[in-house]
């Protein structure tokens, strides 16, 4: 029966994609109880392997494709932080989704692509082999791109094109990589702790970059991020699974996967690719904050803040020691909470007041206050201010940076920290204090499942600061995953 | 019971074929028995062939030369299983397809035609020798041509005319190829020429003959000239069996010779030339797809395209006088790639059928709002193209990760290149049909019609087809294995 777990996970989306395509867009009640229904028991499924896995089980459930070739689903530590991740994400954002589409048409079609994407991001999650990943990385890939276009209109479809064009590009370099890789050492399988050996160097130099090269464009490591703000033309919810439950967060989770358990830290430092990654995910941290700073649509700023805080994961993954990779995992989970908030946010002030510009934001403070609240907590950690989640992420990756004896990564973060303070705060100095620019109802607030999501996810990261000490807090997670890997 | 079950396989449709002549009207009715049968027959053939490696028959009791021989190993069974398939799924569609226009011509005579291409491509998968092969291919050409012209407008007549020009210089090629091997070693038997052939002069001439008969009926690059036209003129239905089923057929017959009747003609110069020209075809159909204004004319032009990657693998696998490491994943890459283009390329001619039928017209930019409209049609569209670029889980995309590790662990990195382009082209041209598939309707346009639901759902079955041979693909691997000219041990393990 436990073995069954990751691939009943799997299934609580796909069934509820299979059954929301199906159901007419005239039964919303029944199309929004099949939503919360799967996203539920998925994230019942998930708690119950995170019990699991915490006292040092792990689920597995093999597949033939062909000889040779295996479909692996195996819930380890470092899976669950992802799984746990976007199962939470999913739940508020359907919620969120509901209330946001309200009685627009194509929503099944919309809630099909979108379940069908968190089971491919489970996927993607669950992968024990390399081909497995991809996958579901490809499959992630095709069940976003209807949801990026869902509008239909002529920018949706450029902003469709743009990013099927940068993420089949990423996946071809991916395959042709992952094949060349097999086609030597046989079929990899994750956390083996064997780097493959008798390949000559230059040759996995090679393939490292063709991995790397292929993944860094779903997490958008410049310069292969250019899909990501135009991909902003998608309505708030895709924008809020693309930035945090799922596009992004794959890629970056595939680079930790092909740093730690397909090369192994040792074999990426030998080759000398652990400094230039470092290098890259350094120059996307600046590049993307400074970018953001010129920004004048709301979105597009976040848009541009991800590319940044992505980088941070990628960072603790290139750096080497167990303090900088805890602080690469975390942010995993701290970047989710704290993007996801920002976007809810955005979302319903795009809905409800019609703001979409920085400048239009005055007095939302006092037309939206709970909104403002969420999105200023939000901003808050993003820019690394103690409580918040934001924070123990930073502080993790400056004292990694130290440990590994590269401290210019303590200037990277303060630089950075910096720049996020200078596009972060005007935006809420302009909501609290700022001349209202529309006048205030008193009604804005009215749709709770707009509003109450981005709260319980800036609670979350709230949360996520506070208990940073405890067990089953993300940074203990992260500290859990380490010491599994290090100690073998 | 397996060895009746391969003369079945043609009979049956055969037998079909002539009864619809006189049933007329009435002969869809006919689907009711051979569809049934026909999956039947070729899950028995697979299954004994499995078990026992083989299944032969000998027709009348005649050993060869004097008789009839009919074989099957695991190739023949995977593509008379793929015949069954897709020609059930298109036959089922065109009962509702012609429905509109019960008692017109072109309902009237697509049925003999259809059962008479059914029957031939199976008596090429099974025959075992060349000039029954050579009657095989002429009357599945002829019941092509035919369909082609089905529609009788005067650019269906142009293209069918077409079409049969080259058809016929390329039949008479491959007589006279296979005139040279008779008078050369006095058979026409494949097991008794290939205990025969030599590398001898008149040996290459009567290979380099067939070939390019072969080619041509396969419309490999450079004579593919005909089959964007034909393909994309013929009504729906015909044109899911004619990309599906029609071109494999030669293709089919062309692997047989070269890996099991002539192996050691196949130099590296040959393999070459064969790997270069599926190169020019990947490139060639790809670039003139992405041109097109006309849904079909794409799904035609791809079809050029995808069998492109079919003849990557000569190359690849070399044949047996130079076999190439990693030459049994090339050889099972090359299978599935036939088996899942002929799944997806049959959905996606049905689907766009059924998206013509309810948009009212041909044109790509009149798919918008189809998304909305015709649903499933639209998704069985989309889930072929992702099969169709080799994108997983999908049969498409197991066929393209076996032979690019064949290009790769061979060292000959430059056909895995050929994939992957070909692969990220085949997304590029299959764009512009999707997006607009996304967009609204425009008001001005005519409201889309309703189609029936047969004309969307059974596209998407043979959708799920190809996607599902990538997902179950153990046993039909297997399958592909059994009696394969190329040692599987070399493969992939």
């Amino acid at each position: 029966m436990n073995d069954w777990l990751p691939i009943l996970t799997l299934l609580s989306s796909v069934v509820t994609a299979c059954i929301i395509f199906f159901i007419p867009d005239s039964m919303p009640r029944l199309r929004t109880f099949v939503n919360l229904a799967g996203a539920i028991a998925k994230l019942g499924l998930v708690a119950l392997m995170l019990r699991g896995v915490a006292a040092g089980e792990i689920y597995e459930m093999r597949f033939p494709l062909a000889p040779g070739l295996e479909l692996l689903l195996r819930a380890d530590a470092l899976c669950l932080l992802f799984l746990t991740l976007s199962a939470f994400l999913w739940l508020l954002t359907t919620i969120y989704a509901i209330a946001y589409f309200g009685d627009q048409q194509n929503q099944s079609r919309f809630f099909g692509f979108f379940s069908l994407c968190v089971a491919a991001t489970t996927g993607v999650a669950l992968a024990g082999t390399l081909i497995t990943f991809f996958i579901f990385y490809e499959m992630l890939t095709l069940s976003t791109w209807p949801l990026v276009t869902h509008k239909g209109d002529r920018h949706s479809i450029a902003a469709g094109r743009k990013y099927l064009a940068y993420t089949l590009g990423g996946s071809a370099l991916l395959l042709v990589g992952m094949v060349w890789l097999e086609s030597m050492v046989g079929p990899v399988e994750f956390a083996l702790h064997a780097p493959p050996l008798g390949p000559d160097r230059t040759v996995l130099r090679i393939i490292f970059v063709l991995l790397i090269g292929g993944l860094g464009v779903k997490a958008a490591l410049i310069p292969l991020h250019g899909w990501l703000p135009a991909a902003m033309i998608a309505p708030a919810p895709v924008s809020a699974l693309l930035h945090a439950v799922a596009v992004v967060k794959a890629g970056a989770f595939g680079i930790v996967r092909i740093v730690y358990d397909v090369f192994g830290f040792a074999l990426v430092q030998d080759l000398g690719a652990s400094l230039p990654l470092a290098a890259v995910a350094s120059a996307t941290i600046i590049y993307g904050s400074l970018r953001a700073l010129y920004q004048s649509d709301i979105k597009r700023r976040l848009a541009f803040s991800t590319v940044s805080q992505v980088s941070y994961i990628v960072l603790g993954a290139a750096l080497a020691g167990p303090e900088a990779t805890v602080g690469g995992l975390v942010h995993l989970v701290h970047q989710g909470l704290m993007k996801i908030t920002l976007f809810f946010c955005a979302g319903a002030l795009e809905t409800r007041m019609g703001v979409t510009r920085i400048d239009q934001l005055g007095g939302t403070g006092r037309a939206m206050p709970l909104t403002m609240c969420a999105f200023s907590i939000a901003a808050i950690g993003m820019i690394g201010i103690p409580p918040i989640a934001g924070f123990v992420s930073k502080w993790q990756l400056g004292t990694g940076g130290l440990e590994a004896g590269q401290p210019w990564v303590i200037f990277v973060l303060a630089i950075s920290s910096l720049l996020n303070a200078a596009y972060l705060l005007p935006p809420m100095y302009h909501a609290w204090f700022g001349p209202p620019v529309t006048t205030a109802a008193p009604d804005r607030e009215r749709v709770p499942m707009l509003i109450w999501p981005a709260l319980a996810t800036a609670c979350a990261a709230l949360l996520a600061g506070l208990f940073a000490g405890a067990d089953f807090s993300p940074l203990g997670w992260a500290q859990l995953i380490v010491e599994r890997e290090h100690g073998g | 019971m397996a060895e009746a079950a391969l003369a079945l396989a043609i009979a049956l449709p055969l037998l079909a074929s002539v009864l619809s002549l006189p049933l007329g009207r009435r002969a869809p009715h006919l689907l009711w028995p051979v569809v049934p049968g026909a999956l039947a027959i070729a899950a028995v053939i697979a299954e004994r062939v499995r078990n026992d490696g083989e299944v032969l028959h000998l027709l009348g009791g005649w050993p060869a030369p004097l008789g009839i021989v009919l074989r099957a190993d695991g190739l023949a069974a995977a593509f008379l299983g793929l015949g069954a398939v897709v020609a059930s799924g298109t036959g089922l569609f065109a009962v509702r397809y012609f429905a509109a226009d019960e008692g017109s011509r072109r309902s009237f005579s697509f049925w003999p035609l259809f059962f008479g291409i059914w029957a031939a491509a199976n008596g090429t998968f099974v025959g075992r020798d060349t000039f029954n092969l050579y009657v095989a291919l002429e009357l599945l050409t002829i019941c092509a041509v035919a369909m082609v012209a089905l529609e009788g407008r005067t650019a269906n007549v142009a293209a069918g005319m077409r079409y049969l020009l080259y058809a016929l210089l390329a039949s008479l090629s491959y007589l006279i190829g296979v005139a040279l091997l008779y008078g050369a070693y006095g058979t026409l038997d494949m097991a008794q020429l290939a205990a025969k052939v030599r590398p001898t002069p008149a040996s290459h001439a009567a290979a380099a003959m067939v070939s390019v008969g072969l080619f041509a009926k396969t419309a490999l690059f450079p004579f593919h000239a005909w089959l964007p036209p034909a393909h994309g003129g013929a009504p729906a239905p015909a044109s899911a069996l004619l990309s599906a089923i029609v071109v494999k057929a030669s293709f089919y017959v062309l692997l047989r010779l070269w890996f099991d009747v002539m192996p050691p003609l196949a130099t590296p110069q040959v393999t070459m030339l064969f790997g270069l020209l599926g190169t020019m075809a990947v490139l060639a159909g790809s670039l003139l797809a992405l041109r097109q204004e006309e849904l079909k004319q794409v799904v035609a032009y791809s079809t050029v395209a995808q069998t492109g990657y079919l003849f990557l693998v000569f190359p690849l696998a070399g044949a047996a006088n130079e076999v190439q490491p990693w030459a049994a994943s090339a050889w099972t890459g090359a299978v599935f790639q036939g088996l899942s283009h002929g799944l997806a390329k049959a959905a996606m001619f049905l689907a766009a059928g059924a998206l013509i039928l309810s948009a009212g017209s041909g044109r790509i930019d009149a798919l918008a709002g189809l998304g909305r409209a015709a649903p499933v049609a639209s998704f069985a569209f989309g889930l072929s193209a992702v099969s169709l670029m080799g994108l997983p889980p999908s049969g498409g995309f197991l066929a393209k990760y076996l032979m690019l590790t064949a290009s790769l662990a061979g060292g000959r990195w430059w056909w895995g290149l050929v994939l992957v382009a070909g692969g990220l082209l085949t997304a590029a041209y299959f764009f512009r049909p999707l997006s607009r598939l996304m967009m609204e309707r425009d008001e001005a346009a005519p409201a889309a019609r309703r189609v029936h639901w047969s004309l969307e759902w059974i596209p998407l079955v043979l959708a799920l087809c190809a996607v599902g041979l990538g997902l179950a693909s153990i046993e039909p691997f297997r399958l592909a294995q059994v009696g394969s000219p190329v040692a599987a041990e070399t493969g992939l393990q």
